[in-house]
């Protein structure tokens, strides 16, 4: 019991981080398209500037309650997919870099190669989380010992890159939205007719994906045994068909919310899915590891789940009171400021 | 080189870099909340210009200490699959905690900080700096606990069957005093290096007479405070030996280059380790007894020597050796120029070689830091868990080739970093405070 209450926390903690942090990773990958005078990158940059920090500890925090609670699966996972994890960690320091040094020298040569790297981190961070949730889904090759039998281009595989391409487009559907709240004026026109395009790109690649899910994966499987689990899927269709609804209406925050829904139902969806599997073996089925094979004493997971039941709300009501401080579109007065990005 | 030299140099080039950045946010955050809560209290735009000018290069250094942090969470998982399946049970909810606890918190309110000058009031706005600096200084404790349990293992139990460490005792962990020694010898060094970061870049613009008075009084403030920082980080010091002494006896004597158990066993003052042939090839000016007395508080207490334990448990003796006797000396110029500092602060015209002086030891304090963590960690080999586990029992089974390439990665990716890091501290550490802020 304790194994599946952990098992569903853990996979909202990875839901909670693609909603937050999806949103300042697709925007990054937008950029080039959206922001062609330097007053509109640095207003791009803001957009994100106070959020993306407070984001990026739900990584941090899904790493580490993997660690805590699912010990074994975490080493395997992590040594593993050791290729694309490391990709992620260098994309995200320079994404982090990209926005602290941008602005702190005054050269257009600089802030150039910054918004490069800002550009091609972030896409890449968005395709690479995709890669990897896609491979969790389907399972990859690795013997009772934890050793990994492939190599990065075998993740690579065609639902690997429906999943790359899937997140990309999702994040990035989540970022123009945030940036129609945080823009005005012909940002935030470009902001909207980005979001448009971009949903197009998730309801076509949805359909792709789950077309390839249900011949690479057998995520199906659960929902067939417990059909109550339907309510996902459906309700992650139901939240995307929204999404266009509340930006015709304006309702930009109920937008934004609507996306952040179907984010996270789409992962639950693909997590509970493979439950109670978490790291399926596609060469051995004996070294699937499991929310109960993989986990920690119970010991240890009963005090940790004191510590994120008492902590997790107190943060999500911190980062809410910070997300409504700083809820009003960015200004040129304050891109004028010295803390500005 | 095989598969776990690479992966623990990996982890060196990680952990090291990391911690360029960290000592300076734990310090600083304190000195930042002092002087923002008398710009909270009083009001004086004097000490709100103080905040802005030490909190831009804090920022600065704030985003790459972040970020270097999430490379080692990565790291256990990465490079170390078997550690981290050995002892998961207890290490991983002591990182899990620290994120849930401290992080969350931090990073939250160092944007609100950053960005909320002109959406908070004065006083909500200090509260930010003082919620980032306990934040830092417990997140940097709930690490250490995790450290400590590496150091000095308490509150587990060995499962065969599962072949792993279980926990037993939560509060045991929680409670290591051998963590708390070094939470403690920790914190005092980075608060310690932060005052000196502080009387360096107000030295440097005294020695050229711009900005004056801000800097004057920045120096004035922080120049007694160091020294009794740097003070009680000796003690602390010691204390800590002593815990070393108890609880890691091949560590001390590797620290020591100490081969031969004995009672009263001498200090040298000068001492080269000869490790191939298991004697040191100089020891000169010894003080009888000091080692035993520093080590166990009395003159006659038995020090066991590295000859008697086997070579295969002792750690590199050379490097663990130099590491301590460099932080040690250091330690000693860092009290000087401290005292120097305090006595010398109120006068208008502060020596100029004392000015020069501090300029140039900026550097130094991060020196001693990384050598007392040398000695810590090289001098816990060859365990990854003291006396549990062997650090070449604990690596994952990933290929040479990846961890040469990651490994090349990083060597690559934070030199670039660190140059860029360190191009801009200087820059607008030089370029002082901005004069017409209201």
């Amino acid at each position: 019991m304790l194994e599946t209450i952990w098992f569903v926390l853990w996979t909202l903690l990875w839901a909670v981080y693609f909603v937050l942090d999806g949103f300042d990773l697709g925007l990054g990958a937008l950029m080039p398209a959206l922001a062609k005078t330097e007053e509109e990158r640095r207003m791009v940059y803001n957009a994100s500037g106070p959020f993306w920090d407070g984001n990026e500890v739900w990584l941090i925090a899904a790493g580490g309650v993997t660690f805590a609670a699912f010990p074994t699966v975490y080493a395997v996972m992590f040594s593993t997919l050791y290729a694309p994890l490391l990709l992620l960690l260098f994309a995200l320091i320079l994404r982090a870099v990209s926005y602290e040094f941008r602005n702190k020298v005054d050269s257009p040569v600089w802030r150039a190669i910054w918004d490069w790297v800002h550009f091609i981190v972030n896409l890449a961070a968005c395709l690479l989380l995709g890669v990897f949730f896609a491979n969790l889904f389907m399972g990859i090759p690795f013997d009772v010992n934890g050793v990994y039998e492939g190599n990065l281009l075998k993740l690579l595989n065609i639902y690997g890159l429906a999943g790359g391409l899937f997140f990309l487009a999702a994040f990035m559907m989540h970022g123009a939205i945030w940036l129609t709240i945080k823009s005005r004026d012909e940002l935030q026109t470009k902001a909207l007719a980005a979001a448009g395009v971009c949903w197009v790109a998730v309801a076509v690649l949805l359909i792709v994906f789950l077309v390839l899910t249900f011949f690479c994966t057998s995520i199906f499987g659960n929902y067939l045994r417990m059909p109550w689990l339907i309510v996902l899927p459906a309700l992650a269709v139901l939240a995307l068909l929204f999404v266009p609804r509340f930006l015709n209406k304006g309702h930009l925050w109920l937008a934004w919310s609507a996306s952040g829904l179907f984010l996270i139902c789409v992962t639950f969806f693909g997590v509970m899915g493979i439950y109670p599997n978490m790291l399926i073996s596609s060469t051995d089925p004996a070294a699937t590891l499991t929310a109960f094979n993989g986990a920690s004493t119970s010991n240890t997971l009963e005090i940790m789940l004191v510590v994120a039941l008492v902590m997790v709300p107190i943060v999500l009501l911190y980062q809410f009171w910070m997300y409504r401080l700083f809820s009003k579109p960015v200004t040129r007065e304050e891109l004028e400021s010295d803390h500005a990005y | 080189m095989d598969v776990v030299m690479l992966s623990r140099l990996q982890f060196a080039v990680a952990v090291f870099f990391h911690f360029i950045f960290v000592p300076l946010t734990l310090g600083l955050s304190v000195i930042l909340v002092w002087m923002e809560t008398r710009y909270a209290a009083t009001g004086d735009e004097f000490w709100k210009r103080q905040v802005k000018f030490w909190g831009r290069l804090f920022l600065i250094n704030f985003t790459l200490g972040v970020v270097t942090g999430i490379t080692l969470e990565f790291q256990f998982g990465t490079n170390w699959s078997r550690y981290s399946e050995y002892v998961g049970d207890i290490f991983g909810s002591l990182l899990a905690i620290e994120a849930t606890v401290a992080f969350f918190l931090e990073s939250t309110f160092i944007a609100v900080w950053h960005f909320g000058w002109d959406k908070l009031s004065r006083r909500a706005h200090c509260v930010c700096i003082w919620l980032v600096a306990i934040a830092s200084n417990t997140s940097a404790l709930w690490i250490i606990l995790a450290n400590g349990f590496m150091q000095h293992p308490v509150g587990y139990t060995i499962n065969e069957a599962a072949g792993r460490a279980e926990l037993t005792n939560f509060t045991d962990v929680v409670l290591n005093g051998y963590a708390w020694g070094q939470y403690a010898h920790t914190i005092l060094a980075s608060w310690a290096l932060a005052g000196f970061f502080v009387l360096g870049v107000s030295s440097w613009h005294l020695l050229r007479k711009s900005h004056s008075d801000f800097f004057h009084r920045a120096f004035r403030m922080v120049a007694p405070y160091t020294l009794a920082l740097t003070l009680i980080l000796a003690l602390s010091g010691d204390e800590q030996g002593k815990a070393v002494a108890q609880h890691q006896p091949v560590k001390l004597a590797a620290m020591e280059a100490h081969w031969h158990t004995m009672n009263n066993a001498p200090f040298y003052l000068f001492v080269w380790p000869d490790p191939a042939n298991q004697t040191n090839s100089v020891e000169f000016l010894g003080i009888p007894s000091l080692m035993s007395w520093i080590s166990y508080g009395s003159a006659d207490a038995e020090v066991k020597g590295l000859l008697d334990y086997p070579p295969s448990d002792w750690p590199p003796v050379s490097e663990v050796f130099w590491c301590f006797r460099g932080m040690v000396a250091l330690g000693v110029v860092f009290l000087l120029l401290a005292f120097a500092a305090t006595w010398q602060r109120k006068r208008e015209d502060i020596c100029p070689h004392l000015l020069t002086g501090l300029v140039w030891n900026i550097p130094l304090p991060y020196v001693a830091i990384m050598m007392g963590w040398a000695v810590a960690e090289i001098g816990r080999q060859p365990w990854i868990v003291y006396g549990l586990m062997r650090t070449s029992d604990a690596v994952s089974p990933v290929p040479a080739s990846s961890v040469s390439i990651s490994l090349l990665g990083f060597i690559v990716v934070y030199s670039i970093l660190g140059i860029l890091d360190i191009y801009l501290l200087r820059k607008y550490a030089i370029k002082g405070p901005d004069a017409q802020e209201a």
